[in-house]
């Protein structure tokens, strides 16, 4: 029942707060810039998707393939869903990875954690990447007009 | 000649029953303690003690009461017990104060009042923690003046607004309340912690000192000053009402303007 005591005053420090090598770089200060810089960038992004997307026109009644084809034909739309994908996606997994090294207790579940989610980010930015950059509205049997 | 002698000046007429110790009123209530005795029980454990306190007494006066009069067993730090040595931060309803400066009549005296060491350091007795994690975080910061130029003969002057810049986290008492309220802290205790960072603060920001340079390369670390998210319990901790996130935010600011 009884613990081990330690004796007082021995300038011990329980190992669990001993903290490791100084690290050298800047990464979490221009992690912590890049927050408030994308931050301040997709609220217009995400703003003027919402109000193309749903204000404008007949709203959501207009939302199809077609209409998704017709954005992307002009190249701004193309670079500013590019934009909103990269910059959501790294602004959303940054702060998923400090949510991760915030909770997690363990070293290894915290790596285990952090794996997941970067393969999951990097799969994500590829495979949207991809379909914005080769999208080809003329799918077969397309009731486009331009097809 | 009368050999009666006037009455002192400074008498006062008082109603009967007025005035004396037994005037302050008393209420009765009851104190939960987290009791942790490792040397007879494994776990931590509550234990309820029902006294009768004055208006005037603090949490600490209840805490003496107890190991006075009722289990002399119970075990605090508290030196000076007037707000300035930092001895006796713990968590009382759940918040980090110092029980020295907490008022029984301020808390809610219907319901238990609980009692608990302050959080994320190792607990070693009742309310008692190591605090070395604490001050090895704080030495790291080197909290002391670093000049390098030529030492005066007399005071080292400064003016009225350069001391400003740090006036605020020159309050500091050491008591941990705001470190051991930060969420960050309490995952693995490797954030530096408000507190270094406050102490850091009053040397980066005081125009005698020459060291804020590296004081900042050692709060860029991972574990340094970007672990900060703002939730403000070190500010709300704060006995002695330190703007401990603001000392924070304006360190990083130093450490981004530094750098770019």
């Amino acid at each position: 029942m009884s613990a081990e005591i330690a004796a007082p005053r021995s300038q011990r420090i329980d190992p669990k707060y001993v903290r490791g090598p100084k690290s050298r770089s800047s990464f979490e200060m221009l992690a912590w810039l890049f927050m408030r810089l994308s931050g301040v960038v997709l609220v217009v992004l995400i703003f003027g998707h919402l109000i193309a997307n749903l204000l404008t026109g007949t709203g959501i009644n207009a939302l199809s393939f077609g209409f998704v084809a017709g954005k992307w034909a002009s190249p701004i739309w193309q670079f500013w869903d590019l934009a909103l994908l990269w910059l959501a996606m790294l602004h959303g997994t940054n702060g998923v990875r400090t949510i991760i090294n915030d909770y997690a207790e363990k070293h290894a579940t915290r790596a285990w954690l952090k794996g997941v989610l970067y393969v999951s980010t990097i799969f994500i930015i590829v495979l949207g990447s991809l379909v914005i950059f080769t999208f080809d509205p003329c799918v077969v049997n397309s009731p486009l007009p331009q097809c | 000649m009368s050999t009666e002698l006037p009455e002192p000046a400074s008498k006062i007429e008082l109603k009967p029953g007025v005035g004396g110790g037994g005037e302050i009123p008393t209420f009765d209530i009851t104190l939960r303690v987290r009791r942790y005795t490792p040397e007879s029980t494994a776990d931590a454990y509550w234990e309820d003690f029902k006294l009768t306190m004055y208006g005037t007494d603090r949490v600490l006066d209840a805490l003496h009461k107890i190991k006075w009069e009722h289990d002399g067993s119970l075990s605090f730090r508290r030196s000076c017990a007037h707000g300035v040595c930092g001895s006796d931060a713990m968590r009382i309803n759940g918040r980090n104060r110092l029980a020295c400066k907490s008022l029984l009549k301020d808390l809610d005296t219907s319901k238990p009042i609980t009692v608990e060491a302050i959080k994320g350091l190792p607990l070693e007795k009742d309310l008692i923690v190591d605090m070395e994690p604490f001050f090895q975080s704080y030495r790291e910061v080197m909290p002391f003046l670093i000049n390098e130029g030529h030492e005066p003969s007399g005071e080292r002057y400064q003016s009225a607004e350069d001391h400003a810049k740090f006036e605020d986290t020159t309050k500091c008492i050491l008591c941990a309340a705001c470190t051991s309220s930060c969420p960050v802290f309490w995952t693995d205790g490797q954030y530096f912690g408000p507190a270094a960072i406050v102490n850091a603060h009053r040397f980066i920001f005081d125009s005698r000192d020459d060291a804020g340079d590296m004081r900042l390369e050692i709060l860029n670390d991972k574990e340094g000053v970007w672990r900060c998210r703002t939730t403000f319990n070190c500010s709300e901790a704060c006995p002695r009402g330190i703007q401990v996130t603001k000392a924070i935010a304006e360190v990083k600011q130093a450490i981004l303007s530094r750098t770019i």
